[in-house]
């Protein structure tokens, strides 16, 4: 009787030595993650919004709480560019956005069938988002050189109206969309891998009740990719308002900033007028649009997006 | 005509639309090689001319001896390198806290981290930027090496996590009943057992850091610290016009990562997939 309740008591020790061990060691192990998001995410965040209330410029002696007047001038409209630079980014994600995910689901959709060399055109479609964004920005803007580039050859000896594409302010954002849409094989194949766990039955069932393409399409494959297109949806949103390089290089913001995207008027003043208190502003208009249009994206979904097991 | 033979044709035809798509895809790296292989001449040609004679070696050379090349790309092994160990250590012991070990707070870090994915980079740019400058790292690697230190970034976490999850706890156990400890599970059990993950965060790591344009940009003064993509942009902008050149250059500047995808073809593929799989 009496060794049965020491064993017992020292189970009980013995769970919570495994416990206390487990807690100890699970903290060390995730330290460089804990760590990190302390240093180089919450830090700066914060920092970031107390910077945008200020008129920090690296050169200057001393710089001054200013409130709420770097947001006050933004919206007020002093600085045109705000404006156009918001109205850039957004005209932009709203054509190469749906565009990439139509693409790329419907080439997901052609090549989610069994046919010969699918691994190699799988690997075709997929091999230029690896291309550095450098080399991306040069063969391009080569492409889409005016006079010699080989789109505007192909055009004219098809007798069809050549194009200024990205030096032209009403066509340099299609022509960046166009080129975006080159590397579309990245989210073709996350929609590949969410294709072949749709379960064949499910077809098979439809086909049963006479179903065609089209009914099987929208009563089968869309709600049972629900999850996937909405995850495609949202990085694509993201990555979409936070596109900088391509006009970096290739249009270094124009024609006449008609490429001046968000994330590039935020360089500019940031590290060309160094103007660091009026860029954490625009870094901060930024999250808030990123961090509403990814809430509302979130909210909507459960209209639309299906889960598979839940509820 | 029969429905199989109507099938049939339907298939030939999405066939012939996939493969002129994927010529399509495959067009601009074409041009890309044939323009770097041309002398001014051909170039300017009209219409164009579509395989280079003679073909001119000779402006890989030039190119590459214009600026200093060589220390680029040195330059940028080294960052890479280091940031791929980096990650490859620090990402996956934090995979291991958060999927093998059970402990109070988990879950709530775990869910930061995984947040922080969708925060846009200009947000902590500045601060950081700020931040490397009171530290007189600014134009050091510093800045471009120290944070893969620090996890490895939140998605190559997530994504070893999944997979040591598939893992079954048995083996633990039994480590632990042996005597040994967590970095011995990690080490000897984890690790050689998940290679074909790490394998996909090395790799994906490795494309990232070689093709990264905005933190060089930012933090590097000195023209003789350039990684390759910022040299491309140094050329870009000294030799405007001469396109063979900036081609050839280019094509030197895609090579190590054209060859990184083919050697791990299979790898990418599948860790891509990983990544839409739980959203």
């Amino acid at each position: 009787m009496a060794t049965a309740v020491t064993t017992k008591k020292d189970y009980k020790i013995h769970r919570y030595q495994i416990e206390k061990r487990q807690q100890i060691w699970g903290v060390i192990f995730t330290l460089p993650v804990s760590l990190g998001f302390m240093i180089f995410t919450l830090g700066p965040m914060l920092a970031s919004f107390v910077f945008s209330l200020t008129n920090y410029r690296v050169a200057a002696a001393h710089n001054s709480f200013v409130g709420l007047e770097n947001y006050i001038r933004l919206f007020s409209g002093k600085d045109p560019l705000f404006y156009k630079s918001l109205r850039v980014t957004f005209t932009y994600a709203l054509m190469s956005v749906p565009l990439n995910l139509t693409f790329a689901f419907g080439l997901a959709m052609l090549m989610n069938r069994d046919f010969k060399g699918k691994a190699i055109f799988r690997s075709i479609y997929y091999l230029p988002t690896i291309v550095p964004v450098v080399a991306t920005s040069l063969i391009w803007t080569w492409l889409l050189d005016p006079d010699l580039g080989l789109i505007n050859t192909i055009l004219r000896q098809l007798n069809l109206p050549t194009s200024k594409f990205i030096y032209q302010e009403s066509t340099v954002l299609p022509s960046l969309a166009l080129m975006n849409l080159w590397t579309c094989g990245g989210t073709m194949v996350i929609f590949l891998a969410g294709l072949q766990d749709v379960p064949r039955v499910m077809y098979e069932a439809a086909e049963i009740d006479g179903s065609n393409w089209f009914h099987k399409l929208i009563y089968i494959t869309l709600p049972m990719m629900s999850s996937t297109i909405f995850f495609n949806l949202v990085m694509g949103i993201i990555n979409g308002l936070q596109t900088f390089t391509q006009s970096f290089i290739m249009t270094q913001g124009g024609p006449n900033n008609g490429s001046l995207f968000f994330v590039y008027y935020l360089y500019r003043e940031a590290f060309e007028l160094q103007e660091m208190g009026k860029a954490c502003a625009i870094a901060w208009v930024l999250f808030i649009i990123i961090f509403a249009l990814t809430m509302l994206v979130f909210r909507t979904s459960r209209s639309w997006v299906y889960y598979e097991g839940e509820r | 005509m029969t429905i199989k033979q109507r099938r049939k044709i339907l298939n030939l035809f999405w066939y012939i639309v996939l493969l002129i798509g994927s010529l399509i895809c495959l067009l601009p790296l074409y041009w890309l090689i044939r323009s770097s292989l041309m002398d001014m001449g051909q170039i300017f040609t009209m219409p164009p001319i579509w395989i280079p004679n003679p073909v001119c070696w000779g402006n890989y050379k030039d190119a590459l001896t214009i600026l200093p090349f060589h220390k680029y790309f040195l330059n940028t092994i080294f960052i890479t390198t280091f940031n791929v160990i980096g990650t490859l250590i620090t990402s996956s012991l934090c995979a291991f806290g958060f999927s093998r070990i059970n402990w109070k707070g988990r879950n709530v870090l775990f869910t930061c981290v995984i947040s922080s994915m969708m925060l846009p980079y200009a947000v902590t740019l500045i601060p950081t930027f700020i931040g490397w400058q009171k530290l007189g790292a600014y134009g050091t690697y510093l800045p471009l090496m120290v944070p893969a230190w620090f996890g490895g970034g939140a998605f190559n976490i997530f994504l070893l996590r999944q997979f040591f999850m598939s893992i079954p706890k048995d083996l633990d156990e039994a480590t632990i009943v042996d005597g040994g400890g967590y970095f011995r599970i990690w080490s000897q059990i984890i690790l050689p057992l998940s290679r074909p993950a790490l394998i996909v965060v090395g790799l994906f790591t490795f494309l990232n850091n070689w093709n990264d344009f905005m933190a060089p940009l930012i933090y590097l003064d000195n023209e003789r610290n350039y990684t390759l993509a910022l040299g491309l942009q140094l050329f870009k902008g000294m030799y405007n016009a001469q396109w063979h050149l900036m081609m050839a250059a280019s094509t030197v500047v895609l090579l190590p990562a054209l060859a990184i995808f083919v050697i791990g073809q299979r790898y990418f593929i599948e860790g891509i997939a990983l990544t839409g799989m739980k959203s």
